[in-house]
């Protein structure tokens, strides 16, 4: 919709209210990145400005020795660790179930398909106890395997969206195919998935950015502090660190955002294609 | 499609029983579904009926559970105040949360809504912080600029309002936590601003040559074509907000003085801290039925507020 503005101001005064809005939005991570910078003592005595007075490095360098012992280092290496597998399996075996649902006819389809769409709607702590149960019983507390090995068995956020993708393309292909002789296993792989490739990028963003930030999963099931994912970490640094070093306290948390910047960064387009196509956000 | 010569061979081979079986339509189906199927089961469907059947029995995870009958339902409703309690801050939360966050999400959408490069960078930037806004790291950050000298109180008595304690007073801590959810409309703003470029531009021309002013082109024919988007994101947004449990947790941890105790929390606090696992299970079936009462609140009351575009027709 084109709005005709009645005088050469309005546009000026649009832009000012809109930017100021934009800026406000994101004084609170402009705070915590130029916190990084500062000494605790301006953190603390001068918090109305935002600018450090002189950028110092010292956080980053005192942030990153972590605490009893253990480094940053080692919390970001099981952080890509966790992210990378669980996010590869998520986006496999989504794509793979997405086609099931999309293409084939199968009987009761209907039927399993509403019922992985009600499960988009289940509070997550009606699972919670019994998972954690189930997970004890394996023992696989303490170890990865409760953030990793459900990935394995698709997302139902994913698949609807996965689906929905493979829905737009023409099914005149796997038509072609299959007179060609193709079996549904070899359409799947040589025609639809070589075709799906903007729906596995924002999978895998989305579920990288979201097993990133994720905070419950390894609160419930890390508790040595050598396997600390980086958001648990953090927490664990404040708690340690709170009333002295504010200064490190953000040098680490914007090193932990990072990988979300740079997402914002460079595959935004796929991230708001995403959300607007499933019109979902867990 | 181009075959390889190998590809043929296979097809060549895999003529068989047991290719009719694995190419059969209903077989090849399945052997898709498959990995969700048996996640389901396994992490969604027994995990269910255990949970049912734990929240009848008292269970601390050592020794097996015992088998109490309604016990823990009539504790909650009967002898336990923090239980109320929860469902008060929740519910309160839920109801003014929500409607802002998803209303804002809509204003902006609006206010946006124009073919420029200016707009598309607009939206980024205020997509940033739903994109953020779950880690811990701004979690600490709102903690910090909310506490009793952070940057908020400063920036008040700058312009000569003295502060108050926004996490330390239980009439403020609550809408410091409604705030950061508020702050992050931006995914619902993309969601919204995607339905915006599905209306005709002509309606607004016809409107305009009716004489109508933007304020009324808004109310009679942005708000009824949006509904649908607007009924759907109350919904996955209500469901949200009756599990929000990560700000609370790391920014008040349920104070002061309880004014922030989600009901998530709590229930975390009761199977985590206390091991009351059976209370806990009973607690999520409790929150379970409410989310299920509100949603079916919301799709009743959906047909005298949202439009689909048929029905008009």
């Amino acid at each position: 919709m084109e709005t005709k503005l009645k005088n050469m101001f309005a546009p000026f005064l649009y832009h000012i209210f809109v930017v100021s809005f934009a800026f406000a939005m994101v004084y609170p991570v402009l705070w915590m990145i130029f916190g990084s910078f500062k000494t605790s003592t301006q953190i603390l005595n001068e918090s109305y400005k935002l600018l450090p007075s002189s950028f110092e490095l010292n956080n980053y360098v005192s942030g990153w020795r972590g605490f009893g012992g253990i480094s940053f280092s080692t919390f970001f290496k099981n952080s890509f660790f966790v992210t990378t597998i669980a996010t590869l399996g998520v986006t496999i075996s989504s794509a793979m179930v997405a086609y099931g649902f999309a293409r084939i006819r199968f009987k009761g389809r209907k039927v399993i398909f509403a019922c992985m769409m009600a499960t988009l709607m289940l509070p997550s702590q009606i699972l919670l106890i019994p998972q954690y149960i189930l997970f004890q019983k394996l023992k696989w507390i303490n170890t990865y395997k409760p953030l990793i090995v459900p990935s394995f068995f698709g997302s139902a956020f994913f698949i609807f969206m996965i689906m929905q993708f493979i829905q737009s393309l023409p099914k005149e292909l796997d038509e072609a195919a299959i007179i060609d002789g193709c079996t549904r296993y070899g359409i799947f792989a040589r025609i639809v998935l070589p075709l799906i490739g903007p729906a596995i990028i924002t999978t895998v963003i989305i579920n990288f950015y979201w097993k990133w930030d994720d905070f419950l999963g390894p609160l419930l099931y890390l508790s040595r502090p050598e396997k600390y994912t980086v958001s648990l970490a953090i927490k664990a640094f404040s708690d340690a660190t709170s009333t002295t070093d504010y200064g490190a306290m953000f040098a680490m948390s914007t090193l932990s955002l990072l990988p979300v910047f740079f997402i914002f960064l460079f595959f935004n387009k796929y991230l708001i294609e995403g959300v607007s196509t499933t019109g979902l956000k867990g | 499609m181009k075959r390889t010569p190998k590809h043929k061979n296979a097809e060549y081979l895999m003529t068989g029983s047991l290719s009719r079986f694995v190419n059969n339509q209903n077989v090849a189906g399945y052997v898709f579904i498959l990995p969700w199927v048996i996640g389901f089961f396994v992490f969604t469907i027994i995990p269910i009926f255990s949970s049912l059947y734990l929240s009848f029995t008292t269970y601390n995870l050592t020794s097996s559970p015992k088998w109490t009958g309604l016990q823990n339902y009539d504790r909650m409703f009967t002898d336990d105040p923090l239980f109320y309690k929860s469902i008060m801050v929740t519910l309160y939360y839920v109801v003014f949360a929500v409607p802002l966050k998803v209303g804002f999400a809509l204003m902006v959408a609006f206010l946006l809504h124009r073919k420029s490069r200016a707009a598309n960078l607009y939206r980024s930037v205020f997509y940033l912080p739903s994109l953020i806004g779950g880690s811990v790291a701004v979690s600490l950050v709102w903690k910090d600029i909310f506490s009793i000298h952070g940057a908020i109180n400063s920036l008040l008595n700058i312009i000569g309002i003295k502060g108050v304690q926004w996490l330390g007073d239980p009439r403020y801590a609550i809408w410091t936590l409604i705030a950061m959810t508020v702050w992050q409309f931006g995914s619902s703003m993309i969601i919204f601003a995607a339905g915006l470029k599905q209306i005709p531009d002509m309606y607004y021309e016809a409107a305009r040559i009716d004489g109508a002013s933007r304020f009324q082109s808004f109310i009679y024919i942005t708000l009824p074509a949006l509904s649908p988007i607007i009924f759907f994101n109350l919904v996955m947004q209500m469901i949200s907000g009756f599990m929000t449990f990560t700000q609370a947790f790391l920014i008040t941890l349920g104070g002061p003085l309880d004014s922030t105790l989600f009901f998530a929390l709590y229930l975390y606090r009761r199977a985590f801290a206390y091991f009351d696992m059976g209370y806990a299970s009973s607690m999520a079936w409790v929150l379970l039925i409410i989310i299920a009462a509100v949603t079916a609140l919301i799709f009743k009351s959906s047909k005298y507020w949202v439009y689909y575009e048929s029905k008009e027709k």
